[in-house]
């Protein structure tokens, strides 16, 4: 066998299998644990296929950042020794309609996929490619599609926009985020009214 | 390596897993090692280091000389102790914590490289990753998991405040080690760690610690942001002895308890070879050996394959090792010298001084940078800027130059890469 498919299957397992565990369990801090090591299979998966930079930024961000912030969270608030979370047998038929129709709609979409379905021609090529470097990234959110260069004019004129509107987007709004938490999280100094004073 | 055990097992699938599980099990028995050898002369270093700092002897007899072989007794000691799970804990949480702070310490250094190899895609790392700094700084970042699940698992209030300390310290420091990491990554315009290591090539003074003023403080910065973020003293909050009698591992014992030092050691080698690749030449020694021997020679240069190579080789991962020593020296040095900090202190630290002081610096170098400044840099050039950046720029460079700009936008760029090309370090 591949290693490559080797690879793919125990991530795959890994992923879906903690990430049924996090359904499954009840103590919210288990949980994350479980979901620690659901995130880190995906990035496992995104270094699979070679996209170094989104797998780190998975790590980083879904791993690192988020999942410190709600155990955080979670000591934070608890007010019992161990947060236990028992869901209801209603809720788990919710869950399970819901949860079902969006993955009976993501199978059939993805199996609807002509290309998806047959195996490529080159695969030794592309399983043994090296990743894209981020750069090309860094240059296309600043709205320069470094992969396209070698495109028709006529062709450029809709790939070389990148993705510098989002970009500037998503940044102006975290600003707006950072500010908004600075100001609430302000130390409030008590304004001594005049008439305090005279009293 | 994978691909010459399957030419030997399997002649016809040089694709298949079994000597690419092999490569990845000596890999990973290499590392392991490191880390734990590294940590068997950490440990001994502090007691002689902190022995010599408060006017004593530190450990002499075991082992004959120096008391060498402390660490050792130490660790048969860790191994007879009984490994005991208080019963307030969430057992499963409570065994794996250990094993996850380990897990994260070991796997940054799978894309840390200890020589460049000498031909530029492939450096001495169990794995190079494209983006290495930034796996390293993620990775790095989920040590503060095992202790987290440690103080809230153990069922006790002192590990539960350690961890909580240990949160906020850890989400905090990584701000301004984000922002230090960017100015040489910005100098080098790579994340890869081989690439950042090659471009200060040549004499010391091209190292990026030399680059200009600025990168020389972000450098301090970056120690002390590393130091916490390592949970060391005195950021050591999360064990604050005086205050949680030990903090999260206040319910650990035995192999468990060690298991916690050996990635705490791990980790302080970690970011001071980080530390000397990003800002002191990683594998390139003070004065470049190898270049000089082949020009004394009359040859071109120093072969880059072939046993010579493997010579050069060796001798970059004996600079980053000494580099890497050398910076955790630093480390025990400040832990027995500073006293520890308050919580506040160390939040006001972070945001207050090394924010601020971080994003100054990135600005500055950003100035020195694209305004070319003389610093120490520029006294002996090994090579220009353009020629180890990535591919793409000098590819793009080509395409540019070929066909005519498509936008205005573009053939800005296409200039900044052209002047980059021209000009010096």
């Amino acid at each position: 066998m591949n290693w490559h498919t080797l690879l793919f299957y125990l991530f795959a397992l890994m992923s879906c299998g903690f990430a049924i565990a996090v359904v499954v369990s009840a103590n919210v801090v288990r949980m994350a644990f479980f979901l620690i090591v659901s995130l880190a299979s995906t990035a496992g998966l995104f270094f699979l296929a070679g996209a170094h930079f989104v797998g780190a930024m998975q790590i980083m961000i879904y791993v690192g950042g988020t999942l410190v912030l709600l155990i955080f969270g979670v000591m934070l608030t608890a007010h019992a020794a161990f947060v236990s979370m028992a869901t209801k047998s209603s809720d788990w038929v919710l869950a399970a309609v819901f949860g079902g129709a969006l993955l009976g709609l993501l199978a059939l979409t993805a199996f609807s996929v002509e290309d998806w379905r047959t195996a490529r021609g080159d695969q030794a090529a592309v399983t043994s490619s090296e990743g894209e470097f981020a750069s090309s990234i860094g240059q296309a959110l600043m709205g320069m599609r470094v992969d396209r260069l070698a495109e028709d004019d006529s062709q450029l004129e809709a790939g070389m926009s990148g993705y510098l509107l989002p970009f500037e987007i998503i940044a102006i709004h975290l600003l707006v985020v950072l500010i908004g938490a600075a100001y609430l999280a302000r130390t409030k100094r008590r304004v001594r009214s005049a008439t305090e004073g005279v009293l | 390596m994978a691909e010459f055990i399957n030419s030997i097992l399997f002649p016809d699938q040089p694709d298949h897993w079994i000597g690419v599980l092999i490569t990845a099990l000596v890999h990973v028995v290499m590392i392991i090692n490191v880390i734990a050898v590294g940590a068997l002369v950490f440990i001994w270093m502090e007691r002689k280091v902190s022995g010599r700092i408060q006017d004593r002897l530190g450990p002499t007899r075991v082992g004959g000389k120096f008391g060498w072989l402390q660490t050792l007794a130490d660790g048969l000691k860790l191994i007879a102790k009984e490994d005991i799970t208080p019963g307030q804990a969430d057992s499963f949480l409570f065994k794996l914590a250990p094993y996850l702070s380990f897990t994260a310490s070991f796997c940054a250094f799978i894309a840390l490289p200890f020589a460049s190899g000498y031909s530029w895609s492939s450096g001495w790392a169990a794995r190079e990753v494209n983006t290495g700094v930034f796996f390293v700084l993620a990775v790095l970042g989920l040590e503060v998991f095992g202790v987290i699940l440690a103080g809230y698992a153990s069922g006790s209030k002192w590990s539960l405040f350690g961890g909580m300390r240990e949160a906020a310290q850890v989400v905090s420091y990584e701000v301004p080690l984000g922002l230090c990491v960017i100015v040489p990554v910005m100098l080098a315009g790579s994340m890869n760690l081989v690439t950042i290591g090659d471009m200060q090539e040549g004499l010391f003074t091209n190292w990026f610690l030399f680059h200009d003023p600025f990168t020389f403080c972000v450098f301090w910065v970056f120690f002390t942001c590393a130091m916490a973020s390592v949970n060391r003293a005195p950021f050591d909050l999360a064990e604050a002895e005086s205050e949680l009698v030990a903090g999260f591992h206040t319910e650990y014992s035995g192999l468990r308890w060690s298991i916690f030092f050996m990635a705490e050691y791990g980790s302080m080698f970690l970011v001071s070879a980080l530390a000397a690749i990003l800002f002191f030449g990683g594998w390139n020694g003070p004065f470049p050996v190898f270049a000089t021997l082949a020009s004394a020679l009359g040859w071109e240069a120093w072969p880059t394959t072939g046993l010579l190579g493997y010579v050069a080789g060796l001798a970059g991962v004996a600079n980053v090792l000494f580099k890497g020593v050398v910076g955790v020296t630093v480390m025990i040095w400040v832990r027995w010298t500073l006293p520890r900090l308050r919580i506040d202190q160390v939040i006001t630290m972070c945001w207050k001084y090394c924010v601020p002081i971080a994003a100054v610096c990135f600005a500055g170098a950003l100035f020195w940078q694209y305004n070319n400044i003389w610093f120490l840099n520029s006294l002996h050039p090994a090579r220009s800027r353009a020629e180890v950046r990535e591919n793409w720029s000098v590819n793009e460079l080509q395409t540019s130059a070929s066909s005519a700009p498509h936008e205005a936008g573009e053939s800005d760029m296409a200039k900044g890469i052209e002047n980059e090309a021209g000009g010096q370090i």
